[in-house]
């Protein structure tokens, strides 16, 4: 018998497993994986040079919708960017507010991957019961800061909410519920068997391929790299708070899956101690609207790893280059490492174990043509004509409109 | 005419059909109540074949369109034929004859290889993997299927259903010695039925609907009402085979009987599907050749001393 051909198969930019587009085109043998080839850019949302287009102030809810899930993480890389730059000093209690509600959107983005991982493996009911729970600390978020994400309470120079006792009193008890709950996850996940047969093995990562590919967050801590931004490099109140940072020896999704489910008992426990400990004293510092010519990189421990933020500012109202790197975007490529010789019913899994977050990710460099294999880029100019083209395809003419002048 | 009126109304067709999807109903309610979901209302199982029914069939440029539409066409055909072999509420069923036990499991791996066919003429490359992916989990399920279903046959000395009911209600606690061979055959019923954890061809989040991902319209109602109406038949078979008691009673107390026992094995898919996570083809076929075919050895070995030896 002569060796099986392999074909590929198409997994996304629409696929159900994908909750954002991207592609990766997987070639099989049968069910076994030969190579995957992972293709960003199909969301590119322009939202950097957006920025350059904004004041400072306008940058902060821009940027925070980046991500629909840490909207926070991304807000407060870039806050304090600016800060450093204008030489602010940031008052305590704002310190302890940002860091209270970065652990909230931890543990909401941690249950969120849990049943995300359980829906991959087929396991709904894993995924019903996590984001159940995760409606106690988005009932949370709205408490604190009136949204469920997007929460808008970071501004340049502090926080623009204040936290009562009373909500104090009403997250403790949130807490303690959700702390609850996840200890009986920590169960599950360690007594079901199908869940330890799907998981265990799967997607392995060694520490020296970890190090070598750069992956950040859960993904390398799973690999035994003891990496934390909040220990490494404290940002906000961490420099003050108790914590570990998990790690795990298995190298494989079960290990990441152990990994994020600890990091919510931390997560717990820092809440509890911020809340112990908040200082008293002014939310915020008034902040000037023109920042001081100067550059800054703000690094952030995301739920999903390392978010950096690069800020330049020239002493206008408007930033001259704001540059973010989602976290996505280091372990990607690791995706590739995790895949080799495994089967096609791990593709979902492994993929979604490095907790993607593609659109975040997405910046767009070049145009591929995929039909002729050219690649070109595309400057102002040829987008806007490109624009007016296609419009005028669809039976509208946007040609003689004025341009807007773009320094 | 009165054979007509059972093969299409009662316990036909048109009863089937209603009763299946009232079943596929009561499945995703208990699931979604386990799951801590409202989970959907009585009728919505019907309005969905309705809604199907009442859409365009799309056939795919390059599909072969005679299999494509002959598929779901036959498999369901296959499965309400299987359904008319089986003694519902008395001890003999509509068309019994010597033998019937096994044109029954024929008929019920008609449906799986339609899914193959169907799926495979589709072309598209995740039908084509849903398709292979049925097919080879087939090899894993059928033989303990079979060795599980064939054992109380030996024990009874028969081949047709309606002798084993009579030897079970002559002999009423011989049903005790199966049981190793009813967990066999009801954790196969659920590779056959593509269930939880055995959905393998159909895993959503790998391969978008497996052999299905090209049916739309009328023909994937078909499909659908196929993997309802195989549940009920298998969970019957399963019903009439392992719990043969209750069908000496009156047409009545053995209908409800039979109502029950589907029920109960319904309960105990949904359960199933709560509790476990999809395993991987590899996972799923080691698990059949390990220990399902063992243990249905056992069961048989068991059976045949218990005749040869022991003579009961």
């Amino acid at each position: 018998m002569s060796e099986p051909e392999q074909f590929k198969i198409p997994f996304g930019p629409q696929h159900p497993a994908l909750k954002e587009p991207e592609s990766f085109s997987i070639a099989l043998r049968g069910e076994k994986i030969l190579g995957v080839d992972i293709r960003l850019g199909y969301n590119h949302r322009g939202i950097e040079k957006a920025c350059e287009e904004r004041t400072f102030i306008q940058d902060i809810y821009l940027i925070e919708r980046i991500c629909g899930i840490c909207s926070h993480v991304h807000s407060t890389a870039y806050v304090q960017g600016v800060e450093e730059i204008a030489g602010l000093e940031v008052p305590k209690r704002a310190l302890y507010i940002r860091s209270l509600i970065g652990e909230l959107e931890r543990i909401h983005s941690h249950l969120l991957w849990l049943g995300v991982a359980g829906h991959e493996i087929g396991f709904d009911t894993l995924l019903m019961y996590s984001w159940r729970d995760r409606e106690v600390v988005m009932d949370i978020l709205t408490l604190l800061t009136g949204n469920r994400v997007n929460y808008g309470i970071n501004t340049i120079g502090g926080v623009r909410r204040d936290i009562t006792p009373e909500m104090a009193k009403e997250v403790l008890t949130s807490v303690d519920k959700l702390e609850e709950r996840t200890k009986y996850y920590i169960e599950v996940a360690t007594q079901e068997t199908t869940i330890i047969n799907r998981l265990s093995g799967v997607g392995m990562l060694s520490k020296e391929d970890a190090l070598r590919l750069g992956a950040v967050g859960p993904t390398g801590r799973a690999s035994d790299i003891p990496r934390d931004i909040r220990k490494d490099d404290p940002y906000a109140a961490y420099a003050e708070l108790d914590f570990n940072v998990c790690t795990d020896k298995r190298c494989d999704v079960y290990g990441r899956t152990v990994v994020r489910l600890l990091e919510l008992m931390e997560s717990y426990k820092i809440i509890r101690q911020i809340l112990a400990n908040l200082p008293e004293g002014a939310i915020s510092v008034r902040a000037p609207r023109r920042i001081p010519a100067g550059e800054a990189v703000s690094r952030y421990e995301a739920p999903r790893g390392e978010c950096m933020h690069y800020i330049k500012a020239n002493g206008t109202d408007k930033p001259e280059r704001v540059k973010v790197r989602a976290p996505t975007l280091a372990n990607v490529q690791s995706v590739k490492q995790m895949l080799k010789d495994r089967y096609l019913a791990d593709m979902p899994i492994v993929v979604a174990a490095i907790d993607p977050c593609f659109s975040c990710t997405d910046r767009m460099i070049e145009v591929n043509n995929l039909d002729n294999g050219e690649s070109k880029v595309l400057d102002w100019e040829s987008l806007h004509n490109y624009s007016i083209d296609w419009y005028k395809k669809q039976g509208i003419d946007f040609s003689r409109m004025k341009k807007r002048e773009i320094a | 005419m009165s054979s007509l009126f059972y093969i299409l109304v009662f316990p036909g067709f048109l009863f089937l059909s209603f009763f299946a999807l009232w079943v596929e109903y009561l499945d995703r309610k208990i699931y979604a109540r386990l799951q801590n979901r409202i989970g959907p209302p009585w009728f919505q199982p019907t309005a969905d074949f309705i809604k199907l029914l009442a859409k365009e069939d799309l056939i795919p440029r390059d599909a072969n369109p005679t299999f494509f539409i002959l598929a779901p066409i036959l498999a369901l055909t296959a499965a309400v034929t299987a359904f008319l072999y089986i003694p519902i509420w008395g001890p003999v069923s509509l068309f019994s004859f010597t033998g019937d036990v096994i044109v029954i499991l024929y008929l019920l791996t008609i449906p799986t290889l339609c899914f193959f066919i169907g799926g495979w003429y589709s072309t598209s490359l995740y039908c084509r993997l849903g398709a292979v992916r049925t097919v080879t989990q087939l090899f894993a399920y059928e033989v303990p299927l079979l060795m599980g279903i064939l054992s109380p046959a030996i024990l009874a000395n028969t081949w047709s259903l309606s002798e084993m009911v009579s030897f079970y209600s002559q002999h009423p606690w011989y049903w005790l010695i199966n049981l190793i061979g009813f967990v066999v055959a009801l954790v196969a019923v659920h590779g056959k039925l593509e269930k939880t954890p055995f959905d393998i061809p159909e895993a959503e989040t790998e391969i978008v609907a497996g052999g299905f991902t090209e049916y739309s319209g009328r023909l994937l109602a078909f499909f659908r009402l196929t993997i309802d109406i195989e549940m009920i038949v298998a969970g019957a078979l399963l019903a009439v085979v392992f719990l043969p008691f209750g069908l000496h009673s009156g047409p009545v107390i053995g209908f409800i009987g039979f109502v029950f026992k589907v029920l109960f094995m319904v309960v105990l898919f949904s359960l199933a599907r709560t509790v476990f996570a999809r395993l991987r083809i590899d996972q799923m076929i080691s698990f059949c050749w390990k220990y399902l075919v063992p243990l249905a050895l056992l069961q048989l070995l068991i059976n045949l001393v218990l005749k040869g030896i022991i003579k009961l």
